[in-house]
């Protein structure tokens, strides 16, 4: 049995007179220390399911089991990094990790939340700026504390919604690193959002790719077929690299529209596709280059 | 820049002041001895105020001196009609903390409520919309009534002014607290109590906050009027009592100090709003 096990969910909203259904049929599993990525277009339903996984939305249908428990509620066995970094702007960077660590060890002192808290604020390189508040943090930073109150936690798993969307590329690519390092230190479980074909070619090990919504569904599972580790400064050298990402972005731009209303149900097992292995999909097309799927 | 900015608003203030004072000088200036009284009421109040000899408002001069005399000795006591201006005030200072006092304690817990169940908000929303515009001066015969103390119903109407601002911004402070923040509770299993009081508070504080300046700026506005009503003490009181004294350098006196006092009053409550003032 697998450590995640997502069956059937649906997300449906009542309209007038008809229900309008953002996603169903969405299935799939995931294994200890699997790092996951989900993408698709604005709309359908991508963050919706993060925030099932992570309890803080009910799904209109299908359940979610995570360690052999069904997802019921909000846990501390699920860390969450919020797309706007949520960080608490009254308290400091150390202040806003040890609310996290003293929620999940309420019977340690001080001391201890604050050598934990230490530890990781070291591990995203923030030594020197515990006492600083957000607003005195780039954006970067900012996105850094809340991953380090995520880690700090220790959960069982490790939910991201967007976490880097609103960052620059370079400082974006110095986080991704250091996400590459502390997950492969830590055999962290994580599921994250992304809407960079690039970033989920670097960090997944395999990346689900849903149709546009409304009656979104997960239309391809893509195991990355590159093997780890991966470093952000060569892995474009590897011919396989291309291979995956024009698939990706051949989804993207051409095929994720094609999916219409009652392909989820049919879909209730999405096809594994290895590209550049065992590819189903048409010969990509060339020219695909950068596309900037956040319009 | 800013400081050259500071010293020359400073100047003008200071120019502002002096023109002030000099026209209110020329207006009372002392007119050369025509009758400006009808004969029989000369006859009454004598020479020196049937003639005109000096005019009948006080010069600044004249102003000055009592203020001087207020200043030099504020705390005498000689009786029921002769206290110093700082007793009265201390009266109505304690008057209005012990009335928004006991407003806060209902407010920001009441406000809370109302804040985090729309259930709530809309069952009392009709009586906050109708007890809201009523003057808090309309209370009091009912409070005089009820509570047959003048003292504790001077009290009451503080109560009753403050307590508006106060539960209103509390409620729609806890009511925008960001989703982010709450979510992040959620996920981290905090209990509602730990959550109240190290997420919604801080997050709901400067609005909070706003809401007890407004009510602290309209409690002292509240207050002169209400110790005119029930007399005895304060700084109201003192007012109306020199008005029947026909004293108007006191009044004066008075209504200076009142200004003073909710320069302070609002001075105070604006630096604790700033403590818990948080940068996004």
């Amino acid at each position: 049995m697998s450590f995640l096990q997502v069956q059937q969910l649906a997300k449906r909203y009542p309209g007038a007179g008809t229900e309008s259904t953002v996603f169903e049929g969405v299935s799939f599993a995931m294994e200890k220390g699997e790092f996951v990525c989900i993408i698709g277009h604005s709309g359908c339903g991508k963050t919706t399911i993060l925030n099932v996984l992570a309890g803080l939305d009910a799904a209109s249908g299908g359940t979610v089991i995570m360690d052999n428990r069904e997802v019921a509620g909000p846990s501390l066995d699920r860390g969450v990094v919020f797309q706007g970094h949520a960080l608490m702007p009254w308290l400091s960077v150390l202040s806003n990790i040890a609310f996290a660590v003293k929620s999940r060890w309420p019977g340690w002192n001080r001391i201890q939340v604050q050598l934990h808290c230490q530890k990781f604020i070291d591990l995203v390189g923030l030594t020197g700026s515990e006492h600083k508040k957000p607003a005195q943090l780039s954006g970067g930073m900012k996105q850094r504390v809340g991953i380090a109150r995520a880690f700090a936690i220790q959960p069982k798993m490790l939910l991201l919604d967007e976490p880097f969307g609103a960052l620059d590329a370079l400082t974006r690519g110095t986080i991704q690193d250091e996400l590459v390092r502390i997950c492969a230190a830590t055999n962290q479980t994580v599921f994250m959002i992304t809407h960079d074909v690039d970033e989920a070619i670097l960090l997944s090990d395999r990346i689900l790719l849903m149709s546009n919504g409304p009656n979104a569904c997960i239309a391809e599972v893509v195991e990355n077929t590159l093997p780890k580790p991966r470093d952000r400064h060569n892995i474009h050298h590897d011919p396989q690299y291309y291979r995956v990402r024009n698939h990706l972005v051949d989804f993207l731009v051409n095929r994720s529209k094609l999916y219409q209303t009652g392909e989820a149900a049919r879909l209730a097992q999405p096809p594994v596709v290895r590209p550049g292995i065992e590819d189903l999909s048409p010969p990509p097309t060339p020219s695909a280059k950068i596309v900037n799927l956040r319009q | 820049m800013a400081g050259s900015m500071r010293l020359k608003a400073g100047i003008l203030s200071v120019f502002l002041l002096a023109l002030f004072v000099s026209v209110w000088h020329l207006g009372t200036l002392t007119k050369a001895g025509t009758q400006v009284v009808d004969a029989e009421y000369a006859k009454l109040v004598g020479q020196q105020a049937s003639t005109g000899q000096k005019s009948a408002f006080p010069s600044p001069s004249d102003f000055g001196a009592k203020l001087l005399e207020h200043v030099r000795n504020p705390f005498y006591d000689k009786g029921p009609n002769d206290k110093g201006i700082g007793v009265q005030l201390a009266y109505s200072i304690g008057r209005v903390l012990l009335g928004f006092s006991l407003a806060a304690l209902l407010a920001v817990p009441l406000g809370f409520l109302i804040g985090m169940s729309p259930l709530v908000y809309r069952a009392l929303d009709p009586f906050i919309q109708i007890l809201k515009p009523i003057s808090p001066l309309a209370w009091m015969p009912l409070a005089l009534f009820t509570l047959k103390d003048s003292d504790v119903s001077a009290i009451f109407v503080i109560f009753v002014c403050s307590v508006w601002p106060m539960l209103i911004n509390t409620a729609f402070g806890v009511a925008s607290v960001r989703r982010d923040w709450l979510n992040v509770a959620k996920t981290l299993e905090v209990k509602p109590l730990r959550k109240a009081l190290t997420v919604i508070l801080p997050a709901a504080a400067p609005t909070i906050l706003t809401g007890m300046r407004i009510s602290i700026g309209i409690a002292w506005l509240v207050i002169v009027a209400a110790e005119m009503l029930v007399g005895g003490t304060g700084i109201g009181y003192f007012v109306w009592n020199e008005w029947n004294n026909l004293s108007i350098v006191n009044i004066l006196s008075g209504i200076l100090a009142i200004g003073m006092v909710g320069m302070l009053l609002d001075f105070l409550v604006g630096r604790l709003q700033r403590a818990v003032t948080y940068v996004e």
